[in-house]
């Protein structure tokens, strides 16, 4: 009979392979249900996963998607290492998106080169200022931070449903819920001619290299990986809880405001009643695929960016519903918690039927 | 404005406010014994929307109502069962865990339901007592609902006797204070843990389906918009008590129908104000009731969150 075994240490060679194991067996779970749908398996994930990433547009969309998810991706994965727990990406980054909007569109006359780099700061305020309440609320009350960053993402769509319905509608919009085009100054450079990646790619690069360099070469960095790991420790060495929440609050609002920016002054140009198709929350399973890693979570937002354009491609082409992606999102992560089990623990076959099972 | 206008505006008020209130009372009850067992479960959004579809579903296939709130209620234990295998035999991340079920159940529910969009169900019948729903004021305001709403009141009324005056209720608690101590008398920790995850999923399957076949007998995705996360709320707000989670529910329900009935009070403020209401409100309840660390540190089950294994 097969038990469980705690390791003597948590294995760094399991730590890897958990997410390539999951994602594994996410590709497996779809091929069985791409069949059950009726579609020759095969077929049905070489479009939905290989063609859509096979062509250089493709590889475009690929980068243009992982944008706003490494971007989030790396700021929650700086909270979570230090169990602060911030799921209201989604939120922020939509605070982002009004606020640079709001700058696009007060100028909008004007094709000043200052205009892009005051979007810029204006967004990251923008979510900073949204992650401020759950960070201060969570000091200064002791309330959730989860609950409270979370039922803030529904008060931002709300608000932002009603800015386009009402004060920021395009006059000369014929009723859509939209505001004006942004001009020209206020659009995101686009990296290569003829495709829609733009520099906001680059600047997710930057975010990446900059957190890497956070989190092992800083000691602010180093109080929050302990505060994560032994609260007790950190109590003890005098590092400032309060300061934590703060600084992983400050650092994923910013990040997610600069991926609003992304969306509404890259592939949207303008304010719609949805600037995110959740990439807040896919961005919380881009942390844990990425090992809360910077680098591991650029990795991870690639295939999650994979799973978004693959989706559509799907749909598109076999008329699979869009719906399977938000499925395939939950089961990777699922996965990965599952497989997460050997990090900790091994298989061991075990003589003592009868105290095993006791013992479970 | 004077009483007279007002109570024609009041009673369909106070009406509708059980109906938003009864999903919000069950999500939170099934919770609230999940907690007491020491396990939490942020995924009660995803369990609501398996449950809401699964409801619907199985009403709009074979025509009766009560078969489908017995698919949904299975439907949120098969997703509560995945959590509690991950978490509980597993030893996974309850919080991450959670996450992932609420993801999970918003894909999948999408994913079951999209050939389902746009059908209609006759909404669970409204219940007509003799004399009493006739009754002038009353009648409307207390007898003239559908049998989930007497039924959540009496359900709250049976976990709160189960949790002070029963055994299994002092098990229950038990394991969520100390599930060390409860191991070594020689209960069964993770089975009882399993049996309180798998009932709060079941309920919360319930009231996802309340959602889809009485409150607006269809189903749109994402159709339950925060209402597992407020019920996480109402059981902190409530501080692990049953009958507070009645009274956390009502209030919230009235604040949620407040946006459909704001117009009639003479409120002129854009709906998407109104429709915000129940998300600050919950954020106002969680600071009123967190601002003090007491309250929290007696109420909440001691080993909420943490792992627990018998060969450690």
């Amino acid at each position: 009979m097969l038990r469980l075994e705690a390791r003597p240490e948590p294995s760094r060679r399991m730590m890897f392979a958990s997410p390539l194991i999951a994602a594994l067996a996410m590709l497996i779970t779809g091929s069985i249900l791409f069949s059950l749908l009726g579609q020759e398996p095969l077929h049905a994930f070489y479009v939905y996963f290989i063609k859509p990433a096979s062509t250089v547009y493709g590889v475009g969309e690929l980068l243009l998607k992982a944008t706003p998810l490494t971007l989030c991706g790396v700021g929650l994965a700086l909270g979570f290492r230090a169990s602060v727990w911030n799921i209201g990406a989604d939120g922020q980054l939509t605070m982002g998106a009004i606020a640079a909007a709001c700058v696009a569109l007060y100028f909008h006359d004007s094709e000043a080169g200052w205009i892009l780099p005051l979007m810029l700061v204006a967004g990251a305020l923008g979510g900073m200022a949204w992650a401020a309440i759950p960070a201060l609320l969570r000091t200064r009350f002791n309330t959730s931070e989860i609950l409270v960053s979370l039922m803030l993402v529904y008060v931002a769509h709300l608000y932002l449903s009603y800015l386009v319905h009402g004060p920021l509608r395009d006059p000369a919009g014929f009723n859509f819920p939209q505001s004006k085009v942004f001009q020209d100054a206020a659009m995101l450079p686009l990296l290569v001619e003829g495709l829609r990646t733009n520099v906001a790619f680059l600047l997710s690069l930057i975010t990446v290299a900059a957190a890497w360099f956070f989190c092992t070469r800083t000691f602010a960095g180093y109080r929050m990986q302990v505060s994560g790991m032994a609260p007790a420790a950190a109590a003890y060495a005098g590092f400032s809880e309060k300061r934590n929440v703060w600084l992983a609050f400050m650092i994923s609002g910013a990040l997610a405001g600069l991926a609003g920016v992304g969306e509404v002054a890259g592939p949207i140009g303008q304010l719609q009643p949805s600037v995110s198709p959740g990439y807040g929350f896919a961005a919380i399973i881009v942390a844990y695929v990425g090992r809360l890693h910077p680098l591991g979570v650029l990795l991870a937002a690639l295939l999650m960016s994979l799973l978004y354009i693959g989706g559509e491609a799907a749909q598109m082409e076999m008329q699979l519903p869009s719906a399977i992606t938000g499925l395939f999102q939950g089961l990777l992560l699922f996965y990965l918690l599952a497989a997460d089990l050997f990090i900790h623990y091994r298989f061991k076959r075990s003589m003592r039927t009868v105290s095993g099972a006791v013992a479970a | 404005m004077n009483l007279e206008h007002l109570i024609p505006l009041l009673i369909p008020f106070l009406a509708s406010t059980a109906g938003a209130a009864t999903p919000l009372v069950l999500a939170a009850l099934g919770e609230l014994i999940t907690e007491r067992a020491g396990v939490l479960n942020l995924g009660i959004e995803g369990m609501m929307l398996v449950g809401a579809v699964a409801g619907f579903a199985v009403t709009l296939h074979t025509g009766y109502a009560s078969v489908g709130l017995l698919a949904a209620m299975a439907a949120g234990m098969g997703a509560a069962l995945i959590f509690a295998f991950l978490v509980l035999t597993l030893q996974a991340n309850q919080v991450a865990t959670g996450l992932a079920l609420t993801l999970f159940g918003v894909g999948l529910s999408a994913f079951v339901g999209r050939g389902l969009v746009g059908q209609t169900v006759l909404p669970l019948p409204h219940l007509h007592f003799p004399v009493l729903s006739d009754l002038p004021f009353f009648g409307p305001l207390l007898f003239r609902f559908d049998a989930m709403v007497y039924g959540s009141v009496l359900l709250s009324i049976l976990i709160g006797w189960v949790l002070t005056s029963t055994r299994l209720g002092l098990i229950i608690r038990a394991i969520g204070e100390s599930p060390r101590s409860a191991h070594a008398i020689g209960y069964p920790v993770i089975a009882i843990r399993y049996g309180a995850t798998l009932f709060g999923g079941a309920i919360a399957g319930l009231a996802g389906a309340y959602l889809s076949l009485a409150l607006t007998p269809m189903w749109v995705e994402g159709m339950s918009a925060g209402r597992g996360w407020i019920a996480l709320a109402l059981v902190v707000f409530a501080t692990w008590k049953p009958h507070r989670v009645m009274l956390g529910a009502y209030l919230f329900g009235g604040v949620t129908v407040l946006q459909f009935h704001g117009q009639g009070f003479g409120l002129d403020v854009p709906s998407e104000f109104l429709s915000m209401l129940p998300y600050l409100a919950t954020i106002v309840v969680l600071v009123i009731i967190c601002r003090n660390p007491q309250t929290i540190l007696l109420n909440k089950p001691m080993s909420l969150g943490q792992s627990f294994r018998a060969d450690q």
